[in-house]
């Protein structure tokens, strides 16, 4: 079962990105690419030989594996309603997290590595970022842990909706905080312009400066797969429980699909934040899974 | 018997030590190290399988009878004492080669070095007030003496006279606190703790607690407490602040899980306290770490934060006592239990990794360095193993601890306690803010130290010492078993947890398949890292059969810039420069900057930070100044004269005859008021 779901986010990836830049084309008046265009680019990447800087050592050919096998382990992890993800247990989501931490450590001192002053840059800010949003996915997690009672993906996500109409909007809330999270995490509008073209003003892609070959098409493959992962745990908070399986393989696709177009729409109409502007914005995530935090205390009538 | 050999050993040795040549005092540390450890892990593996030890002395008419028993926490900390200070030895060994000139030196060093280890094993086993703290005694003096190892230098002196200083006001609480117990049960054992707790008023079981609590938190190093540590730490030899960080500290904690076991009530606010300190020190901690220019500095706030996440440990399973919550109880302190081991390993091997590449560079400032996997690249991997460990990710050690703590404290969300959820929920954003903070700290301190380019000339020729690696290695084993086979830390550890859950008065005793979900989810755990660590090898398998080979080598792109020089490098302190900004009100920046004068500007700018620690200037420096000024008012009386002084002594004579007949005239007064 878990196999299914694991396939379901790795088919999705493929068509992610391509509906972001389709959407963002047709929202600038251009035709644009085939929504397959970046997964040729992967693939075409992943063939070509590298070419590495002479000061890099070990980690910088490791480190792209390990960020891309981070995010496979976690998508492993993602449920699907309240059918399990292929690793379920009380506290996956600890892992989830932990794991994609690790990738990201590894990108960050691979970037390091290279001992360039733009890369360092990126990574400086990489760091920064990612734990500022750190919080709010634990604080979300440990909301829907009070609100169902238990710990494990598969199990919060089975129980969300048995109770009324008010979950799903809190589920709506978590899913704009996991939106969130996903354009942070993916270094895009408005933290972040992914097509940039000054080194100052980046900070995901100036981490990767230096990669090319297959390292690169692991490094954008795993982007790609991150966004559909995002998209797969906003899915789950709307998957009912005990559906059919066609009905909620449907309501997953349009969740994805809608969630790249509104990327692709954010990403259209908003510009780049002043960098020193960022943490604030990525601060308010805490507070916006405080405001969730907050919902379900009030659902539980712990507050009055 | 053990417990003769054991202080045998260490007279033995120390003759010895005394008597061989330089080159062989080093030997013969070990092997008395060895020993002993290898007595007390005998003991210990016992106790751990249920055979308790227990041992009594008679100690002279005014000690009284000695009790020495070794129970399952005793026994947990025995084993990773022994653990830590053998490969500690075994590294200070080698550390210690340049010095085998200073005979002097090493004569104290070594000797220290066993005793200290006895010490401790004194204070996890002994019962008995007075000999408990006459073993804590010779643990501050012993390690004093080894801080100051390098004593031709002022700041290391002076770190450990404030070590020297800090501990004894640690002992004075221990003191205090020892003869309320005493006068209270009549007794020196230390049961009477809980006799007296047994009965007397909550308030002032709680008073008691935090007189524990100060006293064994000074030793720890929680916030407030930890002043002494950033000090000590960079001050002595590498192994020394490697068992500094990994041993000692966690007396500290020991002594207050022990006073949790003694207690008889008010868990939940004895919770609420150890949280809320813990929650301060964690992020404190790491903060004060990411700012640090010195590695070793940088490594001893970091084990603030650690002492952070143990206690927090700690204050969920005494939430989980107080509410009667098995699994927060297994969940608390078993993460506090295993993060106790799990620092003590990789904070002493990032320690080894520290002295390795101080001996090689002879700096310790990480702004110099970079660069250093092309010429020392085993320590790199010990290094970068440490880090990994270190922010708990995953598949090492630090992991597990950090995953228990956090289910802990989701199970605290999901079991939807009364009071404490909204605490929890603090306790686990700051948990996975330390979390992001330390791979802040830890990426800048690996990255800028090992890679990029050297930042400085590195002194000719560059060598790694190879025989220096060896009990880096041995730690790196444990770390890995770990984290890879945590339920069967978990299972070892489960007796000296289960003593928690019988605490009398408060929960019936458990049948310990209540912490058999753990267990499972812990083998849930292994499975998902060995899988991890599978596909990483056949993705890293893949890229070999798929890629094609290496186009070229070429220098770092650079906008085209084709001259860089290593000194246009992203910095250690432009690397956190984002995060220092966004918490500047928590710090103290002193900056000193040169002005750019002229068209052309012919000197070079230099720009300084030197961070300082704010609290310490709040809470040490200020009533320090305070005190010192009120001290100054008596100057007068140090005035040189060898006359006046024994005048004073001939006063403070008299003043000494004469208390016994003030008593009685006070007594007098009294009785003759009563009367009225």
């Amino acid at each position: 079962m878990g196999i299914l779901n694991f396939l379901l986010i790795a088919g999705a990836s493929g068509i992610f990105p391509g509906i972001i830049i389709r959407t963002k084309s047709r929202f600038s008046g251009r035709k644009g690419p085939g929504i397959f265009q970046p997964l040729k680019d992967v693939w075409k990447l992943l063939r070509k030989g590298a070419v590495y800087s002479e000061t890099t050592s070990f980690i910088f050919q490791i480190a792209p594996s390990i960020y891309f096998a981070s995010v496979l382990m976690a998508i492993a992890m993602i449920p699907f309603g309240s059918k399990g993800g292929l690793i379920s247990f009380p506290g996956d989501f600890v892992f989830f997290a932990y794991v994609l931490a690790l990738g990201k450590f590894f990108t960050i001192i691979a970037a390091l590595d290279t001992g360039s002053s733009f890369e360092g840059m990126g990574a400086s800010r990489e760091a920064l970022y990612s734990l500022l949003a750190e919080p709010a996915f634990f604080i979300l997690m440990g909301s829907f842990a009070l609100l169902t009672g238990h710990t494990s993906f598969r199990e919060i996500f089975g129980s969300l909706h048995f109770g009324s109409g008010i979950s799903y909007a809190i589920g709506l809330l978590a899913a704009f905080v996991i939106t969130l999270t996903t354009l942070i995490e993916n270094s895009r509008m408005p933290i972040d312009d992914p097509k940039t073209h000054l080194e100052l003003t980046m900070v995901h892609e100036v981490m990767i400066l230096d990669n090319s070959g297959f390292d690169l098409g692991l490094i954008l493959q795993t982007g790609h797969l991150k966004f559909a992962m995002y998209g797969a745990l906003i899915a789950n908070f709307f998957l009912t429980p005990g559906s059919e399986l066609y009905y909620s393989i449907g309501i997953f696709l349009v969740i994805e699909v809608l969630f790249a177009v509104a990327i692709g729409v954010i990403e259209s109409f908003m510009a780049r934040f002043r960098m020193n502007h960022n943490p604030q914005y990525i601060f308010t995530l805490t507070s916006m899974s405080l405001l969730i935090f907050l919902g379900v205390l009030l659902l539980l009538g712990k507050i009055v | 018997m053990p417990v003769a050999v054991i202080i045998a050993t260490f007279f033995i040795a120390s003759l010895f030590i005394l008597l061989v040549g330089g080159r062989w005092k080093g030997f013969v540390a070990v092997a008395a190290v060895l020993v002993n450890g290898l007595v007390s892990a005998n003991i210990a593996i016992r106790a751990l399988t249920g055979q308790a030890f227990e041992e009594h002395f008679y100690t002279g008419l005014y000690f009284g009878e000695l009790a020495i028993r070794v129970d399952a926490l005793s026994a947990w900390f025995i084993l990773l004492t022994d653990f830590t200070l053998l490969t500690g030895i075994l590294y200070g060994m080698r550390y210690l080669k340049p010095y085998e000139g200073k005979a002097a030196e090493l004569n104290v060093h070594y000797p220290c070095y066993i005793l200290i280890h006895v010490a401790m094993l004194g204070i996890f086993t002994i019962q008995h007030l007075l000999w408990f703290l006459t073993a804590w005694e010779i643990m501050t003096l012993t390690a004093f003496l080894m801080i100051i190892f390098d004593h031709g230098k002022m700041e290391v002196v002076r770190a450990g006279i404030n070590f020297l200083i800090q501990a004894h006001i640690s002992f004075t609480f221990l003191t205090v606190a020892f003869i309320w117990i005493h006068l209270q049960s009549g007794a020196y054992d230390l049961a009477g703790v809980s006799t007296y707790l047994s009965r007397a008023h909550p308030a002032l079981g709680f008073l008691l607690f935090l007189l524990f609590f100060a006293g064994f938190g000074i030793k720890a190093g929680f916030v407030p407490f930890h002043t002494w540590l950033p000090y000590a730490h960079p001050a002595a030899p590498a192994h020394v602040s490697g068992v500094l960080s990994g041993v000692l500290i966690k007396l500290g904690i020991f002594g207050i899980l022990r006073i949790i076991l003694l207690a008889r009530g008010g868990f939940v606010l004895i919770g609420y306290t150890i949280l809320i300190f813990s929650i301060v020190s964690g992020v404190y901690g790491v903060v004060m770490a990411i700012v640090q220019h010195n590695l070793k500095k940088l490594l001893a706030y970091h084990s603030i934060e650690n002492i952070g996440i143990i206690g927090m440990g700690m204050g969920v399973g005494c939430i989980g006592i107080g509410l009667k919550n098995y699994l927060l109880i297994f969940a608390g302190f078993g993460a506090a239990l295993l993060h106790t081991l799990n620092h003590a390993l990789f904070k002493s091997l990032l320690f080894y990794a520290a002295g390795t590449v101080h001996q090689a560079t002879h700096t310790m400032d990480i702004e110099r360095l970079g660069g250093l996997v092309k010429k020392m690249p085993h320590t790199t991997v010990l290094f970068l193993a440490g880090s990994v460990a270190i922010c708990g990710l995953p598949p090492l050690n630090g992991f597990v601890s950090e995953f228990l703590l956090y289910s802990g404290l989701f199970h605290g969300m999901a079991a939807n306690l009364e009071t404490s959820t909204l605490l929890l929920l603090a306790a686990l954003s700051a948990l996975a803010l330390i979390g992001g903070l330390a791979m802040l700290c830890f990426t800048k301190a690996f990255g800028i130290i090992f890679l990029g380019r050297p930042r400085h000339l590195l002194p000719e020729p560059f060598k790694e010492d190879r025989l220096g690696l060896p009990p880096g290695y041995l730690t790196l084993a444990l770390m890995v078993a770990i984290g890879l086979l945590p339920s069967l830390f978990l299972r070892l550890a489960a007796p000296a947890i289960a003593l928690f859950t019988s605490v009398p008065g408060q929960l019936p005793a458990v049948d310990l398949a209540s912490h058999i979900p753990l267990l499972s989810t812990m083998q849930a755990i292994s499975v998902s890292t060995v899988v991890f660590l599978l596909m990483i090898l056949a993705i890293l398998l893949i890229k070999r059969k798929l890629a094609s080979p290496v186009a070229a080598w070429s220098p770092t792109w650079g906008c085209g810039y084709a001259a860089p020089t290593a000194r246009l490098q992203y910095t250690a302190n432009s690397f956190v420069r984002p995060l220092r900004k966004l918490i500047r009100p928590l710090l103290m920046m002193n900056k000193s900057e040169g002005v750019i004068g002229g068209v052309f500007p012919s000197d070079p700018i230099r720009s300084d930070t030197h961070p300082y620690d704010k609290l310490e200037a709040t809470l040490i420096d200020r009533p320090l100044r305070g005190l010192r000024r009120f001290l100054g008012r008596f100057d007068f009386l140090q005035n040189g004269s060898a006359p006046a002084y024994i005048l004073y002594g001939m006063g403070f004579i008299v003043l000494v005859l004469l208390i016994p007949f003030l008593a009685d005239a006070v007594t007098y007064l009294f009785n003759l008021f009563k009367q009225v």
